[in-house]
């Protein structure tokens, strides 16, 4: 398709790219190890670790992480019920309804999260709930329920109906079908649809900023401390962040090419037998995060 | 419906039906629909709620057309305002920098990200792909206010980004970025292009190579197949990417707090403003209103320019 000139051409901005996106993240987790009072890489004053351990004292810190982790854990038992039955029910329509109550579901995803944020906040409060964590959920759920929907919709396609009129037919009753054919089925959506809900919520910002009341969160911990006078504490976090997150997604990648090399030696002993049928289940996929 | 009963019978279908109805009334419609009512009445002290005055009026809407003053206007990248030989209300002000400034966000992502997605679906080796994903996840896992205050530190005017080019002789001296529109601009694009990236990797990566086969036997310029073929095919992604990112531009409320200038506004701080500071809840939702109704214009808008459903931008 090109030609080596331009292929190289091409590399170079891959390179120049990758080199955009996580060069940033460098300077900001470099600074965090910095001993200047100003969080900066430039100039390098000298290492410490000073910037970590006022960070652990920091007790307001910890109340926020507690209260994200739980408005995350709440999010995800909201999210994930609705999600799923959203799913199911939309799979079973067809024709008009169906169009209408797609886009009424898929519309928070594209609405501002301030939005999302100030309508919570009224809405409950002309039935006397004021602003707080419980709101925050709410808030957030009503369009991270979507994404758990999206994720069950598209795991829906692939499934057998014929098992549950199979299951029907011997004489299953329904919860048992939903039990053991359905969810079954449906579980690795499940699961990933719930770490999804968690990371969004933990994430979240605008909608929380807006419904938290007198709480703080994570994000907003971090909000606050950046307006009132930055510290490298903030960056000291942001190290802990990335190197998590670095951790977590090399285990993934690390834990999805052995799965991948013990397909592959799977197949080579089956080769005589099922030869096209072993290389064809086992495709490599990548952990994508949906496109929000 | 008749289909859920026969298969999960009369519980499990009502179970199924009232989770469904209660996210969709109680946490969307029904709040949406309370925002715009209140975003018709008037800011009240308790004993007049009721009484004559609260009524509904367009009185919180008009307050954003009022306080005509001059225009200092920001053409993008300038370091410079340009005055305006008329005065405009401030909050309007205000409001158009904002869309413009989230347009010009969604076309340089655009512009950035599709060579990149194209590479990762079409051109890379598929063995190195998940490695590059890793690199480019990173800072989407981080969080945005994280992304956000990295350039904060990179632009700041003592900060490594001067340093930088003033040791390398590239600048003289340092140069102040956090001024006008640029360095909110800066922000946007870093802290939402994998909002554009990912989407339009998909729908690209779900093209049948034999057909970019096809139009190069047929001759056609490498230029002419992304114009022809794989633009066209990818268009879902597209429309999909620039509605997330000018929805999440205009609505940013990190970036611009932690990046703007004293002369750039965006207008989430109108909104704040009249929530917190004023405490005027009223205004508050006119405002957020307002800027709802601009995005569902944009994400029509992309729908009939692209041709494309609702389905495509969401799924």
């Amino acid at each position: 398709m090109n030609t080596s000139k331009s292929n190289w051409l091409f590399n170079f901005y891959i390179f120049i790219f990758l080199l955009y996106m996580l060069l940033p993240l460098a300077v900001m987790g470099g600074a965090a190890l910095n001993d200047s009072r100003f969080p900066s890489v430039y100039p390098w004053v000298g290492f410490t670790d000073r910037w970590f351990i006022e960070l652990f004292q920091d007790t307001r810190m910890w109340e926020a992480f507690r209260n994200t982790i739980l408005v995350a854990i709440a999010v995800v038992i909201i999210s994930v019920p609705i999600g799923t039955a959203a799913a199911i029910l939309i799979n079973s329509l067809a024709g008009k309804t169906r169009t209408v109550l797609y886009a009424l579901m898929v519309a928070p995803i594209l609405t501002p999260g301030a939005v999302i944020g100030i309508s919570t906040l009224l809405f409950w409060n002309k039935f006397g709930v004021a602003a707080g964590l419980h709101l925050s959920a709410l808030g957030q759920a009503s369009y991270i329920s979507a994404f758990v929907m999206l994720m069950v919709l598209a795991r829906l396609q692939s499934f057998d109906r014929g098992l549950e009129e199979a299951a029907l037919d011997l004489g299953a009753n329904y919860n048992q079908v939903v039990r053991r054919i359905l969810l079954p089925h449906l579980y690795p959506a499940l699961g990933a649809g719930a770490a999804i809900a968690f990371f969004q919520s933990i994430e979240n910002f605008n909608t929380t900023l807006f419904t938290r009341g007198t709480y703080d969160t994570l994000t907003v911990y971090v909000f606050s401390k950046v307006r009132s006078g930055i510290t490298p504490t903030i960056n000291a976090l942001a190290l802990i962040l990335i190197v998590v997150t670095l951790v977590i997604m090399l285990y993934f990648e690390f834990a999805r090419r052995r799965r991948e090399k013990a397909a592959q030696a799977r197949a080579v002993t089956r080769e005589e037998t099922a030869k096209a049928e072993a290389i064809g289940r086992d495709q490599p996929q990548a952990a994508f995060p949906p496109t929000q | 419906m008749k289909e859920l009963l026969r298969r999960y019978g009369h519980t499990l279908t009502w179970i199924f039906v009232a989770l469904t109805a209660f996210w969709l009334l109680v946490l969307v419609i029904l709040p949406q629909l309370y925002l715009l009512e209140e975003s018709f009445r008037l800011y009240l002290p308790l004993a007049d709620i009721g009484g004559p005055k609260d009524v509904y009026t367009l009185a919180n809407y008009r307050s954003a057309f009022e306080q005509p003053t001059e225009w200092k206007f920001w053409l993008p990248f300038a370091w410079k305002p340009i005055i305006l030989p008329f005065e405009a209300p401030i909050r309007m002000q205000v409001f158009v920098h904002t869309l413009l400034y989230s347009t010009v966000t969604t076309v340089i992502t655009l512009i950035l990200c599709y060579p990149v997605a194209f590479y990762l679906a079409k051109v890379a080796n598929p063995r190195n792909v998940p490695l590059l994903f890793v690199g480019l996840l990173v800072p989407m896992w981080v969080s945005e206010i994280l992304r956000a205050f990295a350039w904060f530190i990179i632009l700041a005017f003592k900060g490594p980004l001067n340093m930088a080019l003033v040791n390398m002789g590239i600048i003289e001296s340092p140069i102040r970025w956090i001024t006008g529109f640029n360095s909110v601009t800066f922000g946007l694009i870093y802290v939402y292009l994998l909002f554009m990236l990912l989407p339009i990797y998909n729908a690209i990566q779900s093209l049948d190579t034999n057909q970019m086969e096809a139009a190069k036997d047929l001759g056609a310029s490498s230029w002419r197949t992304h114009w022809r073929v794989i633009i066209p095919h990818s268009k879902p992604g597209i429309a999909s990417g620039c509605v997330m990112v000018f929805m999440l531009a205009a609505g940013s409320i990190l970036v611009p707090t932690l990046l703007a200038s004293t002369q750039s506004r965006w207008f989430t701080e109108i909104i704040q403003q009249a929530m917190f500071e004023s405490q005027d809840w009223n205004t508050g939702s006119a405002y957020a209103f307002m800027l709802l109704v601009t995005c569902t214009v944009f994400v029509i808008g992309m729908m009939r320019v692209f041709r494309v459903k609702l389905s495509d931008i969401a799924r």
